[in-house]
């Protein structure tokens, strides 16, 4: 027998304080009924001390009062029902379906802050995934159950990458991707942008989505992204699928991660974000993965927005320490009219050296990928110099390099949003370009692959 | 459980549980929380109450559960056993917790450290009527094929051996009955305790003389470590942090190896689990997991443990240390671990320091690298082991003014600053030879020109200053361009360019690339320095062509001087002698 308290004395933001309360839990879910409402509100235990709880709302306190309203321990952490059914379906930041179809009847229900996996039970991320994106594929490889985030900022057509990525990922092994998506804080018209995106190509079919828009409950962001994860291990490693995560945007999740902070009145660690943010976010990064003895995997692209394009600015940087990598996106490039403006030479995968090579992709993809890299930076710089002393003052090797630098960003970097390059197409243009180098430039390259492979492309 | 020590929980807010009734409670103590028997720590006692930090999750803990005392401070256990053993923070085997709760990891998991069941056939080393003192050696087990397991008599007791049990024994099984001068018996077993937070006994600290040799041409040729001291690897994300104390610990010329995975990523330990047993050791062809002892606390696993892991990890080291090993502990990223303590500092409501952090930052970090060194062990004969350590740390933004980075410099002698700009032109390991520093040179030069070549220190010394004089020199060609320098200078700038791309530049993916001896380093500058050294006679005559001697066959073959067989010092003296003679032959 749940009983009910009338003793509550103080509602700050989000925040509700409830005294005189018993045989309470950490994290327990509360409902809050308000008189003259038909529906209960709900809520968390943030803070669990004798005689009192302070409880975390899911949704706005707008209307809240102390004076009448009754709170009910459910005696049970946060959870979402799961189903199969769940595949083709949108649902709010707390599990309610949004399509305008009935709930879905749950083959069981889990907690969404989940466990962590032993790192003694994880297999190890090594299947290539083609995106037909050359520069993911080539030179920043993603594997299946790894984490990459895409960093970009306000106006970069992040989300339109993020499509691509869903529609075109693909394992050699043929297997499809089943896609979780969630969206924190996002406007109407990204939400919509992906729905429609996905209802286009029919993958819908094999998505569920998360919504959660700019005037939803601050708290349900906090939410989605378990609700998501949740969801996607589910389908991971209960029904044996292939599970692309997609999040956006981390930022959003971390203002509201500060914004109940702040209601807390805890000590702020960097640009008033929580100390634990990084903690934090590590119980969301590091629930990609695989499991051994299980067929399905979770991979992860969360998508954040760093303010003022700033890379250290904690958000990105946080990320960065816990993510697998992270892909940049340039607005120097976005200006050129460059699709997909990825920055090269910023971006990174951890986990590229596991997924590519003989048998995966081919034996000369690690060469040409460093090689690449050093000659594209090595062309930025000639670039730059270039500017200060004019054309005239380079020699003959600098002046291959600036010109191998234009090639690589026009042809290499540059393709259409519905082109699907495969790996083999994205390493013959790279030969292609390399081409443009004296050959003893080439020195990340094994001369046997040199001979090989530049000899049979020309 | 005995009611008897029991307290009851009054707040619970994170990690942090505070209990009343717990006056019998000390500093430091192990408990046991609720019914589900969650481990946690006493990290502050006022009055009754104590605080506890929780090592497990606490959902679903609430007021009125009880807690329970132990009686013992947070200990590891020290036995045969431990290589080859892969734990979370506080010392609970990984794959008894996977069989107790699956993959994913359960809450309130009781596990023994140490199998108790696993034989172990112990041959003693001293005889029933032998006078043995604390640290002394009583016997030995083969724990690996690596490492032989010496057992030593526990700190604290001395005194006549009355009896000795050799044969196969399990860990807890009498191995020796030790009769102390008040006449009182210790039987004595091979598992033993240590409390993580205090540093083991040793006979006292000498200076550290000898090189640890990584593998890495960088660290080995310019910024040498010395076994026994400590050094720390500061840089950005995805500047390779992990992939360099990676690279270490799978290459370095210590005998045992402590990993300690704080905070990091699950996917990045898998790594090391599932590439260590397939390793094999440069120096004894054994797989690598043989020598090595991993400790995992991913950076999703319950934040308090993080706080332990590090002491659990260096309280393993030392124990190998005491047996006169040289131990490497590698701890990634120390920044994880300081933020632990942030947090659970904020959630005690502390004054905090700078950024957060609490005040008490520094003289934590201070003792935890203090207990590097090279000792004289404790107990008979003259047993020498060493403690390196090496600790990641991860500066938000890399902005290296933050307090954590800050408190570790000003105790470590080893500086291998990573710099963000290398790594993205992908140029590996992208240490930045400008900024990193090493005080171990003056004490490693000695075993240098004993053990490498007499020119050592000369050569290391002449391509540290070639690079610093080519980063002046850049500025120049930025400025006003390549022409306005003279033939000595594109001399530096060709033999500096050299040395980063021919030398410093190593593939840590490359099966043969990964680790290079310390002599074929020396070979490898040397045949680079070359270029200067000939060079320099040729040059500065007039009209001297310089495209002349960048197209010497020789000149276009330093790049794969790095593919001459290690121990062919041949080939490499008629290289340098070939190198050599063709740049004189420029002469007029």
């Amino acid at each position: 027998m749940q009983k009910e308290y009338k003793s509550i004395t103080s509602i700050a933001g989000p925040l509700v304080l409830i005294e005189g309360v018993e045989g309470i839990k950490y994290e327990e879910l509360v409902e809050i009924q308000m008189p003259h409402e038909s529906q209960p509100r709900m809520g968390k235990v943030l803070e669990a001390s004798e005689g009192f709880a302070l409880v975390q709302m899911f949704e706005s306190p707008q209307g809240a009062v102390t004076h009448g309203a009754k709170a009910r321990f459910l005696g049970e952490t946060m959870k979402i029902g799961v189903s199969p059914d769940m595949l083709g379906r949108v649902f709010n930041g707390s599990g309610k379906p949004i399509d305008g179809r009935p709930e879905i009847i749950p083959e069981k229900r889990l907690d969404i802050s989940g466990a962590a996996i032993n790192p003694y039970s994880r297999d190890f991320p090594n299947d290539f995934i083609q995106t037909g994106i050359s520069t993911i594929d080539c030179l920043n490889t993603l594997v299946r159950g790894q984490k990459l985030p895409i960093f970009s900022g306000a106006g970069l057509p992040h989300n339109r990458i993020a499509a691509q990525i869903a529609r075109q990922a693909k394992v050699n092994d043929g297997s499809e991707f089943a896609v979780v998506f969630a969206a924190m804080g996002v406007t109407f018209e990204e939400a919509q942008f992906f729905q429609s995106e996905f209802e286009k190509t029919g993958a819908i079919e094999k998505a569920v989505l998360f919504i959660n828009t700019a005037d939803d409950p601050v708290v349900e962001r906090i939410a989605i992204p378990r609700l998501a994860l949740t969801t996607a291990e589910y389908l991971a490693y209960e029904k044996e699928m292939h599970v692309l995560v997609v999040l956006t945007d981390l930022t959003n999740y971390a203002e509201a991660l500060r914004e109940v902070s702040a209601a807390r009145k805890e000590v702020p660690g960097r640009r008033g974000y929580p100390g634990y943010l990084y903690t934090d976010l590590a119980t969301i990064y590091e629930r990609a993965g695989r499991i051994k003895g299980k067929k399905g995997s979770v991979t992860q692209i969360p998508i954040l927005t760093m303010p003022e394009d700033d890379i250290t600015h904690p958000i990105p940087d946080l990320t960065g320490y816990i993510t697998e990598g992270q892909i940049v996106m340039s607005r120097e490039l976005h200006r050129k009219g460059i699709y997909p403006p990825a920055d090269v030479l910023p971006s990174l995968s951890r986990l590229k050296d596991k997924g590519i090579g003989d048998g995966k992709t081919r034996e000369d993809h690690a060469g040409v990928m460093n090689q690449l890299y050093a000659s594209y930076a090595r062309g930025k710089d000639v670039r730059e110099l270039a500017i200060i002393l004019g054309e005239a003052a380079l020699d003959d090797v600098d002046r291959a390099y600036m010109k191998f630098a234009n090639a690589f960003e026009d042809r290499y970097i540059r393709q259409d949003e519905h082109e699907d390059r495969d790996i083999i197409k994205s390493l013959s243009i790279g030969w292609e370009l390399l081409k443009m180098l004296p050959q003893a430039e080439l020195k990340r390259i094994k001369p046997e692959h040199i001979e090989k492979y530049m000899k049979a492309d020309a | 459980m005995s009611d008897k020590h029991q307290g009851i929980i009054i707040k619970v807010s994170g990690p942090l549980v505070v209990a009343k009734g717990m006056s019998h409670a000390k500093m430091y103590e192990v408990v046991h929380v609720s019914e589900q028997n969650l481990v946690g720590e006493v990290i502050e006692l006022n009055g009754d109450t104590a605080s506890i930090q929780v090592y497990e999750e606490t959902a679903g803990i609430g007021p009125g559960e009880p807690v329970y005392s132990t009686g013992e401070t947070l200990s590891v256990e020290l036995a045969p056993g431990l290589l080859e053993g892969i734990y979370d923070g506080v010392q609970r085997p990984l794959a008894l917790i996977e069989k107790a709760s699956g993959a994913f990891i359960g809450r309130g998991i009781q596990v023994p450290s140490i199998d108790r069941e696993r034989k172990w056939d112990f041959e003693p080393k001293v005889s029933a009527g032998d006078t043995v003192f604390e640290g002394d050696i009583l016997g030995e087990v083969q724990e690996t094929t690596l490492i032989l397991h010496r057992v030593m008599v526990p700190v604290g007791i001395s005194g006549k051996i009355t009896a000795v049990h050799s044969g196969s024994k399990t860990v807890e099984e009498v191995i020796a009955v030790v009769e102390d001068s008040h006449g009182k018996k210790h039987d004595i077993v091979m598992l033993q305790r240590w409390p993580i937070r205090i540093p083991r006994k040793s006979k006292g600290k000498r200076v550290p003389d000898t090189p640890l040799q990584t593998g890495t041409r960088i660290l080995d040729t310019l910024f040498p470590l010395a076994k026994g001291g400590a050094g720390c690897i500061p840089g950005p994300f995805g500047a390779g942090k992990t992939v360099t104390q990676q690279s270490v610990a799978k290459f370095c010329d210590a005998q045992v190896i402590v990993y300690v995975g704080c905070g990091e990523r699950g996917n990045e330990m898998t790594d090391v689990l599932m590439e260590f047993p397939h390793l094999k050791d440069p120096n004894t062809g054994e797989p690598l997991m043989k020598r090595t002892v991993l400790i995992a606390n991913t950076s999703n696993m319950p934040v308090a443990a993080r706080e332990a892991s590090v002491y659990t990890g260096i309280t393993i080291a030392e124990y190998y240390r005491d047996m006169g090993y040289d131990v490497a502990l590698m701890a990634d990223s120390t920044s994880r671990w300081a933020e632990a303590m942030r947090e659970m500092s904020g959630r005690l409501e502390e004054m905090p320091g700078e950024e957060g952090y609490p005040a008490y930052l520094g003289s934590r970090t201070a003792s935890f690298y203090e207990r590097a060194g090279a000792v004289k062990c404790l107990g008979n004969g003259d047993r020498e082991g060493s403690l390196t350590v090496i600790g990641a740390v991860s500066p938000p933004g890399g902005d290296l003014s933050e307090p954590v980075t800050q408190n570790t410099l000003r105790v470590t002698k080893v500086f291998w600053g990573l710099d963000a700009n290398l790594a993205r032109r992908r140029h590996f390991p992208a240490i930045n030879w400008l900024t990193s520093y090493t005080l171990y040179q003056g004490n490693v030069s000695t075993y240098w020109s004993r053990e490498v070549a007499d020119d050592f220190t000369k050569v290391r010394n002449d391509a540290a200053g070639l690079l610093q004089e080519e980063a002046k020199l850049e500025e120049i060609v930025r400025l006003v361009g390549m022409d306005a320098l003279s033939s000595k200078e594109r001399l530096i700038l060709e033999t500096a360019k050299s040395i980063r791309e021919d030398f410093l530049f190593q593939n840590a993916f490359d099966p043969v690339d990964a680790s290079t001896s310390l002599k074929k380093q020396y070979w490898m500058l040397k045949c680079i320095l070359t270029i200067y050294y000939a060079g320099q006679e040729v040059v500065e005559q007039e009209d001297f062509d310089f495209n002349a001697l960048k197209q010497l066959p020789s000149f276009l073959k330093v790049a794969r001087v790095k593919d001459i067989p290690n121990e062919k010092w041949d080939e490499f003296e008629a290289f340098e002698k070939k190198l050599r003679s063709e740049i004189l032959s420029l002469k007029k």
